[in-house]
């Protein structure tokens, strides 16, 4: 029962990988993603590691594959040109491929490591529980766990200054204060479909554009 | 299930990730190659966490998915600022450092 649920797992897990290079669409390709993520859960229930199956499940399905989707609608269908700067990329790469999966293979299993052909040690109760996991994490851990969280904060930080639009505080960046730099943008913002459809962009009548608050983005 | 029948599933979804890196171009699939990476060093974090009994290797892996999700932020939020610039999402056109 345990191996015909591994081997599932294993197939649905390297199936969602094999499509995530295969496709050529990365929409298509996200979509594989959450194949292989929901097998991989499955494969991590299966090794009693609950919590990490269901933050596997929540943190990836839930909120990476979700900004993933985003992005590949925002960003459109690229079409990758046939055009291969190295010769043989296309095979070099799966060579390349291969030779490191036989390499991690002798390096881990030409271990002398003995129970690596066990089942594992009967386990105590609460085995990977969010309890079991709670505990660990804020008491033997919690240097690690404060420093994650104070990474995620920069991450989220530097999403919102990196993918921000900056466009207008480039050049005009003498002496406006950012509350005029967002009211020149959002006046920029406003003309700028006017422009798009085909009317004349009114040169003598740069008059006084209300600076309205623009959109919330 | 022996512990190694997990530890050579990582290492192929490993090896598939580190393929797709080097076979792809587009910004986005290379990201998600990275994510198949790191979700291969999670599981083999989780089987070893498993032969060995203890719990530490799945807070190792939870560390791990923390990481990820940081990753996968930072480099959206690249994709989106390179799509904002009109630049060509292709990672060998997009050599230069230069602003």
């Amino acid at each position: 029962m345990e191996a015909v649920a591994f081997f599932a797992g294993a197939i649905g897990a390297l199936g969602g990988a094999i499509a995530i290079i295969a496709l050529r669409n990365p929409f298509y390709s996200v979509l594989a993603l959450i194949v292989h993520l929901v097998s991989l859960a499955g494969l991590f229930l299966i090794l009693h590691a609950e919590f990490v199956a269901a933050a596997q499940v929540v943190v990836y399905a839930g909120a990476v594959v979700v900004l993933y989707v985003f992005v590949a609608a925002y960003v459109g269908g690229v079409q990758e040109p046939a055009w291969e700067p190295i010769p043989g990329q296309q095979f070099l790469a799966p060579l390349l491929g291969s030779v490191l999966f036989v390499e991690l293979s002798i390096a881990v299993l030409g271990s002398s490591l003995k129970a690596l052909d066990t089942d594992g040690p009967t386990i105590p109760l609460g085995f990977g529980s969010p309890g079991g996991i709670g505990r660990i994490l804020l008491e033997r851990f919690l240097i690690a766990f404060e420093a994650a969280s104070m990474l995620l904060l920069l991450a989220a930080v530097g999403a919102v200054v990196l993918a921000g639009r900056r466009r207008a505080s480039g050049e005009g960046g003498d002496g406006a204060t950012p509350s005029e730099r967002f009211a020149q943008s959002a006046a920029e913002r406003m003309v700028e479909p006017e422009t798009q459809l085909g009317r004349p962009a009114s040169e003598e009548g740069g008059g006084p554009i209300p600076p309205t608050p623009g959109p919330a983005y | 299930m022996d512990t190694s029948w997990y530890i050579v599933l990582s290492a192929l979804l490993f090896a598939v990730g580190a393929a797709g890196v080097l076979l792809r171009r587009s910004p986005l699939v290379i990201l998600l190659c990275l994510e198949l990476m790191l979700n291969a060093g999670n599981l083999a974090l989780v089987a070893f966490s498993r032969m060995l009994g203890n719990s530490d290797g799945q807070i190792f892996a939870i560390v791990v998915m923390v990481a990820a999700a940081c990753e996968v932020v930072v480099g959206l939020g690249l994709i989106v600022a390179i799509y904002r610039r009109r630049l060509p999402l292709n990672v060998d056109e997009l050599r230069g450092l230069r602003g």
